[in-house]
């Protein structure tokens, strides 16, 4: 971006010079660049910082192909051995056990309060309650699922209590993101959709829904890496397992978040230490690769809005 | 993921699932009635959901709180279950507010420089890739950010902490530590400010990049530098913004558990309160994650329940705050994307003088 003022001479002696920039302001310009070219620095220090370190100190046990199929079972902090797959399968089945449930509420949530509810009064609470939702912390989350599940039902600590506190989570990321996409479905869609007769739900599930298909996806993958690294959950609704558990419903359960927890205090044992970098490179991997899939699948499936 | 393609008509317009044949208005259709219902539902199940987290919690929270022996609001007394029950959150609510301001205080003005570089000052191919990798710092779990910065960030953040309290020691939130322990509330913060870095940039970045273009060309036109014009119109434009982009950061620190939870040392139990922020402490976040093995008496768990209800409490102001800040002030809420083109700008010299 040029800026407009030439740094031409003064042209006469007798009138004030207003061409330039003074000394000051332009030292001042110069400054704030330097500051916010710093700023964007030091705010990516810290990314690369941790990547490093996490890659650099945990690659190793993943290309032993004993870590992708074995659990810890029996395996101290003191031995090396055994696997990751416990822990793997643990968050991968609470995860999309809490996909299954908030997925449909969030898509059906935001077909809400963009085909029926718009600009009601109804739809604007639903809409604030999501904000709020937002920003309910993990832990709190948490604590409310374990005073429903536990407390007021009596149940044990299972898997599927950490898959509810998640849905709490999940859910109003993906029912914001799929209600932006609805948002941008063009209307001569759907009254083109109405002309032909077409009643308004199949209108929605037939042309609304697949237009925007790519984007609701994107939701639904950013908001599965959301809930894959939530630990609070996990440290309060179900213990952790160190054996294979494949069943939510019985008996404690490994996950990748809680075999770190699990081991971090015996960092300065090697075997521990590399389990617990391993574990959590695993983890970055995992929640890494759906934020890229999602954005793969946003760029791909963007509606061109006109 | 294939069908995408703006325009897939809808492949049979004859209806065979549900409601009668010949038919003609859709008014009243059974399925549209019926997924009407079902929409309807889901979006009354959110309310719902908000409604009794606050109903569980306080339903939950309340035999325990008429059991407890001390100020529950002004007490640091944390003894909750047995035969006396004391437990005041007073504690917990100072730790939780300072790292969480403190951590703020860090996190905003870097974030509006980082949204300010890619909106403004970033070669354009280079914006989007910068976009991408701060956004992705929300993508690293918070166990992981706890992990290393215990580990690897904490002592080298020792000899800031030296300095400060060497300065500014007579203060007693900057107050010298009697004992040199890495997890301090003040690493917490720090810890806490890069995390909430990416929500506040991301939203900065969407209202500066929606300052008129007429504002900024305005004060272009006039001679002011490319500082000038950011303070001048871009700045001015995007303020309720970026307060309303600190307000969730904020909210999200308060509620930071597992990362603060591995960082901050648990003060010994005998040990004086300490107001420091070099000194260790406990969040309600950080506090309730670290008891949850104690959940074995109704007492017990009633009092950590009750700490949850403050905490959630807390995070709904908050939010509720920004939400309303960007609702009364914000500017236009929907506004298309920034205008690209602003290279033709209309230099008009005009020639009339004597």
């Amino acid at each position: 971006m040029t800026t407009l003022a030439a740094n031409k001479p003064a042209y006469d002696g007798k009138t004030l010079d207003l061409t330039g920039k003074s000394g000051a302001r332009a030292f001042k310009n110069t400054l704030a660049t330097v500051l916010i070219v710093l700023c964007f620095l030091v705010a990516l220090v810290p990314l690369l910082w941790i990547l490093w370190t996490v890659i650099s100190k945990g690659y190793h046990l993943l290309l032993d192909p004993n870590w992708w199929s074995q659990s810890q079972r029996g395996v101290t902090v003191r031995r090396v051995g055994g696997g990751a797959y416990h822990a793997i399968m643990g968050t991968l089945i609470m995860a999309l056990i809490c996909a299954a449930i908030a997925v449909p509420i969030a898509i059906l949530g935001a077909i809400y309060l963009v085909e029926y509810g718009k600009g009601t009064k109804a739809a604007k609470v639903v809409s604030f309650m999501i904000d709020i939702l937002t920003g309910v912390p993990s832990i709190v989350a948490a604590l409310f699922i374990y005073a429903v599940w536990i407390t007021v039902f009596g149940f044990n600590r299972v898997g599927f209590a950490v898959s509810l506190s998640l849905v709490l989570l999940m859910l109003p990321v993906v029912l914001r993101s799929t209600e932006e996409m609805l948002k941008l479905v063009p209307d001569e869609l759907r009254e083109a959709s109405y002309a032909l007769g077409v009643p308004k739900w199949k209108t929605i599930l037939k042309v609304v829904v697949p237009t925007a298909f790519g984007g609701i996806i994107t939701g639904v993958m950013l908001g599965l890496a959301r809930v894959m690294g939530e630990t609070a959950p996990l440290l309060i609704l179900v213990g952790y397992s160190k054996n294979i558990n494949l069943n939510p419903f019985e008996g404690f359960m490994g996950a990748l978040p809680t075999m770190i927890n699990q081991d971090r205090t015996e960092l300065a044992l090697q075997p521990a230490a590399d389990r617990v970098w391993a574990a959590a490179l695993t983890l970055i991997l995992l929640v890494l690769l759906l934020n890229l899939l999602a954005r793969v699948i946003a760029r791909f499936s963007t509606i061109k809005s006109k | 993921m294939s069908s995408t393609d703006g325009t897939a008509p809808p492949d049979r317009p004859t209806d065979r699932s549900t409601g009668p044949k010949l038919d003609l208005g859709p008014v009243g259709h059974l399925g549209d009635r019926l997924f009407a219902g079902l929409a309807r539902g889901s979006g009354g199940l959110v309310v719902a959901i908000v409604a009794f987290v606050g109903i569980f919690l306080l339903a939950l929270a309340i035999p325990a709180l008429a059991d407890n022996n001390s100020s529950f609001l002004f007490s640091r007394i944390w003894e909750p279950g047995g035969e006396t029950p004391r437990f005041g959150i007073a504690a917990l609510f100072y730790t939780t507010l300072v790292s969480s301001i403190i951590a703020m205080v860090i996190a905003v003005p870097i974030a509006v420089g980082v949204a300010l570089f890619t909106t403004y000052y970033s070669p354009k191919r280079l914006a989007a890739p910068v976009s991408h990798a701060i956004d992705l710092l929300a993508a690293v779990p918070s166990i992981i950010y706890g992990l290393w910065a215990i580990i690897f960030f904490a002592p080298i953040l020792r000899p800031v902490i030296d300095g400060l309290s060497s300065a500014l020691g007579w203060l007693p939130l900057f107050e010298k530590p009697a004992t040199d322990n890495l997890g301090v509330v003040f690493t917490a913060s720090v810890v806490l400010a890069i995390m909430i870095l990416p929500v506040v940039t991301a939203i900065s970045r969407e209202i500066f990049a929606q300052t008129p273009i007429t504002h900024r060309e305005g004060a272009l036109a006039l001679g002011a530098t490319r500082w000038e014009m950011i303070r001048m119109a871009v700045l001015p434009y995007g303020r309720s913004g970026v307060v309303s982009a600190s307000m969730l950061g904020l909210g999200r620190a308060l509620g930071e558990t597992v990362a603060v939870l591995i960082i901050l040392s648990v003060p010994n139990g005998n040990d004086p309160w300490d107001s420091s922020i070099f000194a260790g402490g406990e969040t309600f976040a950080s506090k309730i994650a670290n008891n949850a093995a104690e959940f074995d008496s109704p007492e017990k768990t009633g009092a950590y329940i009750a700490a949850g209800l403050v905490l959630f409490v807390v995070t709904f102001l908050v939010n509720s705050a920004a939400r309303l800040i960007v609702a009364r002030s914000g500017p236009g809420n929907r506004r298309p994307r920034r205008n690209r083109r602003a290279g033709t700008n209309p230099a008009q010299t005009e020639g009339a003088a004597t």
